[in-house]
């Protein structure tokens, strides 16, 4: 039910995440923030299971910044994302796995801005557009058909808003508000949709 | 729906005259949606040995990073490079071991040996190994690649025939298959290098800038 996007673009990388917060059928909370930043270039952004999520992604988190400080050099985002596959894949055929779906989007200063898709299996890709959720059904077409490498930021941002119009228009659930965060050469910004 | 057609995938591996193929498809799917078209599933061993892997995607990676391990391990402790043949048995042996909870991942392994004799076997997902003088198969588009294989393929191809004859088997089995597909690379071993090629098949080319409309990027190339 939750649901989480990613796109990267020329120079950046941009991830939309829901902010509701569920329990059965009931709306705890209308902004819970469903990314973290695991150091000033790569953000992750999970759904899954409750409390699965937020206790996995902090413990990548936690260890992302200890490998920061303890080298004095940060992980790439391709580090660590493959780092954040291993642990989940670690993870999954123990008795408590964790079921958590992510999109780890970073800025790697050698070769550009990058998104992997991750989900509650472990499975790992590097890829253009991603999406998670009931959401994907929706997204991954409209992203599939206008799509393209050198997209720009409002490009990206007008793909984006289309695709959201598209879960207020098709989609049961009603998802009222959305978070969009950048990730470019600055570092993890939010940006108004 | 089983765990072994949940991401989609086919392998195929062939003899040919002093060379051998290996070759699968690109697609990375969770059922019915594709996820990725460039996610890859035979992975160098050595300079002459090549592992292709269909099934379960996270095993997929799981296992190459795990051979990987055994077979620089193996350098360091033998001073040598691995066989294909012994690099059969130690990935039957890693399967085995998880007898009651498996991986699940058919392997295919393809390789010249130290006497330049083309070697080439599959397995189940508890290592059971299935030696061929011909062809082996794998993944989704298993049953229609046997059928390609069995009427294109003949013995003593040359290189670049064994390339055309393993392109075309795997081309039309996964057509007729919506598990796997979208593009393929075909690995060709000979005893002094590894020929690698990436095919086209029914998919997007984000790459190609002379296709304007994306809507006729379906078509088959």
């Amino acid at each position: 039910m939750e649901c989480l996007m990613g796109l990267v673009g020329k120079d950046f990388v941009i991830t939309v995440t829901d902010t509701m917060a569920i329990r059965s059928i009931t709306v705890l909370k209308h902004d819970e923030d469903k990314t973290r930043e695991l150091n000033p270039h790569t953000l992750i952004s999970y759904c899954g299971e409750a409390g699965d999520t937020t206790n996995f992604a902090e413990y990548v988190q936690k260890n992302v910044k200890l490998y920061g400080i303890r080298n004095n050099i940060e992980l790439t985002p391709g580090a660590t994302a493959n780092f954040v596959r291993r642990e989940l894949a670690d993870s999954l055929r123990t008795r408590s796995a964790y079921q958590v779906n992510l999109l780890v989007s970073g800025y790697d200063h050698k070769k550009g801005p990058c998104l992997y898709w991750i989900d509650h299996l472990s499975a790992l890709a590097q890829v253009p557009f991603a999406a998670h959720g009931y959401c994907a059904y929706y997204c991954i077409s409209l992203m599939d058909r206008h799509y393209h490498p050198d997209i720009s930021l409002d490009e990206a941002m007008g793909l984006i808003r289309q695709c959201l119009e598209e879960l207020h228009r098709r989609f049961i659930i009603n998802m009222p508000r959305f978070v969009a965060k950048v990730v470019d050469k600055d570092g993890i910004r939010v940006i108004d949709l | 729906m089983s765990i072994m057609e949940y991401n989609g995938a086919a392998v195929v591996a062939m003899v040919g005259k002093n060379c051998v193929a290996i070759a699968s498809d690109t697609r990375l799917g969770q059922q019915a949606m594709t996820i990725d078209t460039n996610f890859q599933k035979v992975f160098p061993v050595t300079d002459k040995t090549m592992i292709g892997m269909a099934g379960l995607a996270t095993d997929v990676l799981t296992l190459r990073d795990r051979f990987r391990y055994k077979v620089n391990m193996y350098k360091l402790k033998e001073e040598r490079t691995i066989e294909p043949q012994t690099f059969a048995h130690m990935v039957s042996a890693a399967l085995y071991e998880k007898r009651f909870g498996p991986y699940f991942i058919e392997p295919v392994i393809a390789g010249m040996d130290k006497r330049n004799q083309p070697f080439i076997c599959s397995m189940d997902t508890i290592g059971c190994i299935n030696f061929a003088k011909d062809f082996v198969v794998a993944g989704n588009a298993g049953g229609g690649l046997y059928g390609m294989c069995e009427s294109l393929w003949e013995p003593d191809l040359e290189p670049e025939d064994l390339f055309e004859t393993i392109s075309q088997a795997l081309l039309n089995a996964v057509d007729r298959n919506a598990l796997s597909g979208w593009g393929a690379v075909v690995h060709i071993i000979t005893p002094d290098q590894v020929i690698t090629r990436q095919l086209k098949s029914r998919m997007l080319d984000w790459a190609d800038p002379t296709v304007k409309d994306k809507a006729v990027r379906y078509t088959r190339l």
